[in-house]
């Protein structure tokens, strides 16, 4: 039998296999279409502290290979998220819970962290900076290495358990962002967000999104994906989930080979429902094939 | 809610832009008229949401217009070849709420779900009439299919081509019932909001992620709180809705 146990900050994981924030809602909902106790942990949908509706509609683009979300960031609020969500999906599941966390300043990271770490359902808190910080123009947390710093720091020191900052793309140098994470104390790293992109109607001549840009997602960010966990992996000694366009098993083995720990499947599940559980079922035969007699020999594998 | 694949069994053009496809596959997720399927198509990310027009136990009738890349893939499928399907999708229309005389109307490509819902308020002896709203006589289709059910058709052009001249609300006035069922364009959706006299239940649009109540793409506001077009949806009541 091929090991497919994972280990994320001494959270183990039955296989490195999970669903991306955003794209399995609280988790629930996809136990209707299989037994999702077979997913290495989940990551679910991004909360905020106040209740948000989110973005007017269209809210999605399809592009080549991929979409584009400009959801933004529906979410009941980390409240009802604890007193309700959570517990409903502990009723189906249980194994790991990410708790990934968004805040438009830096006393709503540190509130809703502090929350979702007494939360006795949640596992691992994974911070995303990749929203506009409301008092500093508007300018993403994620994009500017010493707002990164600042709230690593001011999280860590709220949570016991482990902190992962998720990455956006969206920067000149990802490696200076993953540092400043380090530097702050962060226990790893998720990565990647979605890329800024849009698309145009051509007979409105308007952007299709309500928004204007959103999100890019799916098999057309892979490579960008890949490339940014490689990087991440030479320069800094933290344990990566990866993600991006992931949607098979030789995906999975591909993102472990650049550094990934652990991966996420985002997009996929919206387009095929059983991606994620397609995807372990595939595993073991992928990696005997390989000659894989365990997962954790890939990571980094390739450098 | 179900993921099978399905053989095309005809793929037939109604009028210029408009097909049937009747597929053969396992329809037990459908549930209620108003529901839709979401099709998966080579090449394309996202899947096709298109409503169920009619099923039948181990059949599937569809009704789609080409308006873009994915609906003209779809309008050059033949006989014997496979599409992967999402089904039972939606929440579709209750049909407790009818009355004895419903009134259905079906603007467009939005005149599909009513020909279900048409045969299941009959199968309940219920005594529904049906407005179909088009832009001209050459755009029509399946008015003789509604027409062999045995129910009043009242059709509409725009131009005036074929039918009432106008659109759906000129020819509401003239018909008495109990209750409203409607699906098509935003904009008629409206108009026929603002003309009914009864209260209804009204099937709406949007893009979406997923078509399963994953992603969050499709959300709307309701008087009922936030609403997924996919999964709360598409079919809303008209004391809910907030334009
Ligand atoms: C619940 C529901 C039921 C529907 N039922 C029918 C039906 O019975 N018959 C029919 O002809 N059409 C129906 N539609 C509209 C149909 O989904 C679109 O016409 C179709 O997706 C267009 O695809 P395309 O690739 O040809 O167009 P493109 O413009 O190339 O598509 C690009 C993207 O936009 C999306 N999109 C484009 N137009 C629409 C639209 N009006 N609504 C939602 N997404 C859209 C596509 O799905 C795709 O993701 C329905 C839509 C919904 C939401
Ligand atoms: C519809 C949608 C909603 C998303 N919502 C969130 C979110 O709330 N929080 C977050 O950190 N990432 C969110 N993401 C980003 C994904 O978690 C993931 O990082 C990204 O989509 C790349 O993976 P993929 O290409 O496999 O989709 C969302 C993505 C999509 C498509
Ligand atoms: S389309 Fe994904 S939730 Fe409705």
């Amino acid at each position: 039998m091929v090991k497919t146990a994972v280990t994320l900050s001494g959270i183990r994981l039955d296989n490195p296999v999970i669903p991306a924030s955003g794209t399995f809602g609280f988790g629930y909902e996809f136990a209707q279409w299989y037994d999702i106790n077979c997913l290495g942990a989940i990551s679910v949908k991004g909360t905020t502290r106040e209740p948000r509706f989110g973005n007017p509609a269209p809210r999605i683009a399809e592009t080549e290979g991929g979409m584009l979300n400009a959801v933004g960031l529906q979410n009941p609020g980390i409240d009802q998220v604890l007193a309700e969500e959570l517990p409903r999906l502990r009723e189906l599941y249980t194994k790991p819970i990410i708790h990934n966390i968004s805040g438009f300043s830096m006393d709503e990271y540190v509130e809703c962290c502090a929350k979702a770490d007494a939360s006795p359902h949640t596992d691992l808190i994974e911070v995303n900076v990749s929203c506009p910080n409301v008092h500093h123009g508007g300018m993403s947390f994620g994009t500017d290495p010493n707002m990164v710093y600042d709230v690593t720091r001011a999280v860590k020191a709220v949570c016991k358990k482990p902190v992962y900052l998720k990455l956006s793309p969206n920067v000149t140098d990802i490696v200076s962002i993953a540092k400043a994470c380090a530097e702050g104390g962060a226990d790893g790293l998720s990565l990647i967000n979605t890329l800024m992109g849009m698309r145009i109607d051509l007979k409105r001549r308007a952007p299709i999104l309500a928004n204007t840009t959103g999100g890019l997602s799916g098999p057309a960010v892979f490579p960008v994906a890949l490339r940014m966990v490689w990087q991440v992996y030479e320069a800094v000694d933290l344990p990566i989930i990866g993600m991006g366009g992931v949607s098979s098993a030789e995906d999975v083995v591909e993102m472990m080979l650049a550094g990934a720990t652990a991966v996420q499947v985002g997009a996929a599940n919206l387009t095929d429902p059983m991606a994620c559980k397609t995807i372990i079922d595939d595993l073991p035969g992928v990696l005997e094939r390989l000659g894989v007699q365990d997962i954790n020999e890939l990571i980094g594998g390739a450098h | 809610m179900k993921q099978g694949f399905f053989t095309i069994t005809d793929n037939t053009r109604l009028a210029p832009n408009t097909y049937r496809m009747v597929l053969a596959g396992d329809t037990s997720a459908i549930t209620a008229p108003g529901q839709f399927v979401n099709i998966a198509l080579t090449g394309k990310f996202l899947r096709r949401p298109i409503s169920v027009c009619d099923w039948e136990e181990g059949t599937l009738t569809i009704l789609y217009k080409v308006v873009g890349k994915g609906t003209a893939q779809m309008s050059e499928m033949v006989s014997g070849q496979t599409l992967d399907l999402l089904t039972g999708l939606g929440n579709g229309y209750d049909l407790d709420k009818a009355g004895d005389r419903p009134l259905l109307i079906g603007g467009g490509a939005g005149a599909p779900p009513m020909y279900a819902l048409a045969k299941h308020l009959l199968a309940r002896g219920k005594h529904p009439s049906v407005i179909l709203g088009f832009n001209t006589a050459a755009e029509r289709f399946y008015q003789a299919e509604f027409a062999a059910l045995g129910l009043p058709v009242t059709v509409t052009t725009v131009d005036g081509s074929a039918g009432t001249k106008g659109f759906v609300t000129d020819a509401m006035p003239a018909i008495d019932y109990t209750y409203i069922y409607t699906c098509g364009p935003g904009p008629m959706l409206k108009a026929v909001y603002d003309s009914s006299v009864t209260s209804g239940q009204f099937s709406f649009e949007e893009r979406m992620g997923c078509g399963f109540g994953a992603c969050m793409g499709c959300t709307c506001q309701t008087k009922y709180g936030n609403k997924r077009i996919c999964r709360e949806g598409p079919v809303l009541e008209k004391e809910e809705i907030l334009w």
